[in-house]
């Protein structure tokens, strides 16, 4: 298995004809991705032409998933225009969301989230590097590649990744690979203060999974996720963790880069956030160069086997 | 955004919260112009930076105080004398204080009692959260720690919008009562609609004041903006007070690049803001001490290289640079090419640290040997770190 995706998945792109969104469809494409639709309204009949593929564009959602059966969409549309975008994929059924824009108004998406309780779909994201279940191909091709992260990094194998912050999934990803562990999907939950999926609900999904054996949990400064994550750890998952605060360093009230990454209080420290994790049994890397070791040291403690 | 407190007022106003009545002055010959709009009698002086704890700071010059009270108009003008122009050090400015350049007076209103109350975003349950207290004037962390059942919440449905039920509720456990409660009421209301119509993060009124008259005023106003919304609010953005920022920063926003300046002495360029966190971190696991926060970005080019190296350049304290770049899309080989670039162009005399990995690392490793430049590689975050802090010991 993997969660959320897998090697199958039939995804769309809305926003395939923007600069951005063309170029990490043509990726994904090019990685093995069945990107089968691309939605732009206005453009709708169109074709998103890449190598060999011919990806038909649709002017609505519901039109390409209805003609194409996609099941999920990568989002890639200009943040004043993203909340709608979500909202679209919410309405025509899809399983699933993921949205790549960084910069949509926290407002838009306290109304999003909103509008989704009750529904099917789940979201993952905004202002996240998104969603990569590695495939068995040369460089983890023929995986599904959802959003900006490369996909030659992956590896495909048992542990399951879960971040805020893009390039710090990447460190991770690369460090499991280089050590020859395989990823069963690796999880962008972005960088915003409200988001689709949080680090608990990714945590659920990879406990539920027969094939992760072991969870690397990126977090950093800001909220309290990491740590509702941590107390579920500790009560429900019996897989080794290993965990990541980024922000040791932050000055308070600044906002570092990502909008959600800002010290409110003497709970969101990235120490405080650290001393949980460590309580809950959860292996803390020291640094970020020490994300897969914290891993693998966990895992030998429990006797789990992650290659 | 941050705006200035009598900002935020003119802001309240326009949204029927209502304040004591005042004027701004930016020159002594706006003083006379602003006194002149309030009445004879007790007045407040208010210096107007962004950073809190204004009462108890200090100017530099030995003044106590960034905000005083004063029994006449004639001694507010004083007052305001000896601020304007002068640098004011609170707990939340740092030893370098901040320039007053702005002064607020007030009409000293008689106080009956104080409260609290602020509108945030509560990110555990992606709502609009109103917090209110009976302890007004004081800080709210202090409150929250040490009597927590004198803080009251009310989570706002974004589809509903703040019920009646919800305020009358918030004015019952505030004990407001006859046209005080009827003023709360109405406040809380506007204050509300204040806070969703402009995009607010943070509004926050400390203290909330009754007076022996019945009414409920906003004695300090604070608000901050959801940068990711300003696009459609082009009147907010027109308060942005640049003195109020880092020159630093201002120009790395100019150029797409996220920059904070901090205390250290070795400057981080990164790619993405969760890597530059943690290249902060690790530089003083390592027993360094970072002097910003630098994220250029997913796509960064070798002009936002170039500029990312003026700028962190451009603080003094700076004896080295840290570049930690994960090419995961972005080509190695274009960074390192920027690097070089621009290391020739600002005449590098420092120490430089680059650690580069993943897509077309190899040629980007190349690139950075044959440039003949003195370029320390690492081969990863870990060894990086440790080689910049050693060099700039």
């Amino acid at each position: 298995m993997a969660i959320l995706i897998t090697p199958e998945t039939k995804i769309l792109v809305q926003g395939i004809t923007g600069d951005f969104g063309g170029r990490h469809a043509r990726l994904s494409l090019d990685y093995g991705t069945h990107v089968v639709a691309g939605v732009t309204p206005g453009k709708g009949g169109q074709f998103f032409e890449h190598g060999a593929f011919r990806v038909p564009i649709f002017n609505s959602v519901a039109d390409a998933a209805g003609a194409t059966g996609a099941t999920v969409s990568a989002i890639f549309v200009p943040p004043p225009f993203a909340a709608d975008a979500i909202l679209e994929c919410t309405d025509a059924g899809l399983d699933l969301a993921v949205a790549i824009t960084e910069g949509i108004p926290i407002k838009d998406m306290v109304r999003v989230k909103r509008a989704m309780v009750g529904k099917a779909m789940r979201l993952v994201g905004p202002n996240c590097p998104g969603v990569v279940t590695p495939g068995s191909g040369e460089f983890s091709s023929g995986g599904c590649r959802i959003g900006i992260a490369p996909g030659y990094i992956h590896r495909k194998g048992h542990v399951g990744v879960v971040s805020r912050s893009g390039t710090l999934t990447y460190e991770a990803v690369y460090q499991l690979t280089v050590r020859s562990i395989g990823q069963t999907t690796s999880v962008g939950i972005g960088g915003d203060p409200v988001n689709g999926t949080s680090h608990l609900d990714a945590i659920r999904m990879f406990n539920d999974d027969p094939e992760t054996r072991g969870i690397v949990m990126i977090g950093e400064i800001g909220g309290n996720a990491e740590v509702e994550a941590a107390r579920w750890i500790k009560a429900n998952c019996k897989k080794p963790v290993a965990g990541f605060i980024a922000g040791a360093t932050a000055p308070a009230g600044r906002r570092m880069g990502h909008a959600g990454a800002i010290v409110g209080g003497a709970e969101d420290t990235a120490a405080a956030k650290i001393a949980v994790f460590k309580e809950c049994g959860i292996e803390v890397a020291v640094t970020p160069s020490d994300m897969a070791d914290a891993l693998i040291r966990a895992a030998k403690a429990r006797g789990v086997s992650l290659a | 955004m941050n705006i200035h407190e009598y900002q935020a007022k003119a802001l309240f106003e326009k949204f029927g919260v209502p304040v004591p009545k005042g004027a701004a002055a930016k020159t002594p010959e706006e003083f006379i112009n602003a006194l002149a709009e309030l009445p004879e009698g007790p007045t407040m002086v208010k210096s107007q930076i962004h950073a809190g704890g204004r009462g108890k700071g200090v100017f530099k010059d030995g003044y106590k105080g960034g905000v005083r009270f004063c029994a006449s108009k004639a001694e507010a003008k004083e007052s305001a004398g000896r601020m304007l122009g002068n640098t004011l050090v609170t707990l939340q400015t740092g030893p370098a204080g901040r320039k007053v350049q702005t002064i607020y007076f007030t009409v000293a209103n008689k106080i009956k009692s104080e409260y609290y109350l602020a509108i945030l975003l509560d990110r555990a349950h992606s709502r609009p959260v109103i917090v209110a207290s009976t302890e007004g004037g004081v800080e709210i962390e202090k409150v929250a720690r040490e009597t927590p059942e004198k803080i009251f919440k009310v989570l706002v449905d974004p589809a509903i919008g703040l019920a009646d039920y919800q305020v009358r509720e918030l004015v019952t456990k505030l004990r407001l009562a006859g046209p005080e409660a009827k003023n709360g009421s109405r406040l809380i209301r506007a204050l509300f609609n204040l806070y969703w119509e402009s995009d607010a993060t943070m509004v926050e009124v400390n203290p909330l004041i009754t007076t022996p008259t019945g009414e409920v005023l906003a004695l300090d106003a604070k608000v901050s903006f959801d940068d990711n919304a300003l696009y459609r609010h082009p009147e907010i953005v027109a308060l942005r007070d640049l003195n109020e920022e880092d020159p630093k920063e201002v120009e790395a926003s100019r150029h797409g690049l996220n920059y904070i300046a901090l205390d250290g002495n070795i400057a981080c360029l990164v790619n993405g803001a969760g890597l530059a966190m943690s290249t902060m971190d690790i530089i003083k696991y390592f027993g360094g001490n970072p002097a910003n926060f630098l994220d250029v970005g997913g796509g960064a080019t070798k002009e936002q290289v170039v500029e990312a190296f003026k700028i962190i350049l451009g603080d003094p304290n700076v004896k080295g640079i840290f570049v930690n770049i994960f090419g995961g899309i972005m080509d190695c080989d274009v960074i390192a090419k920027g690097i070089v670039e621009a290391v020739r162009e600002v005449g590098l005399r420092l120490p430089l640290v680059v650690r580069l990995e993943g897509n077309n690392v190899v040629a980007g490793k190349a690139t950075l040997a044959a440039s003949g430049l003195t370029i320390t590689s690492g081969d990863s975050m870990a060894d990086a770190a440790r080689k910049i802090v050693k060099l700039v010991a």
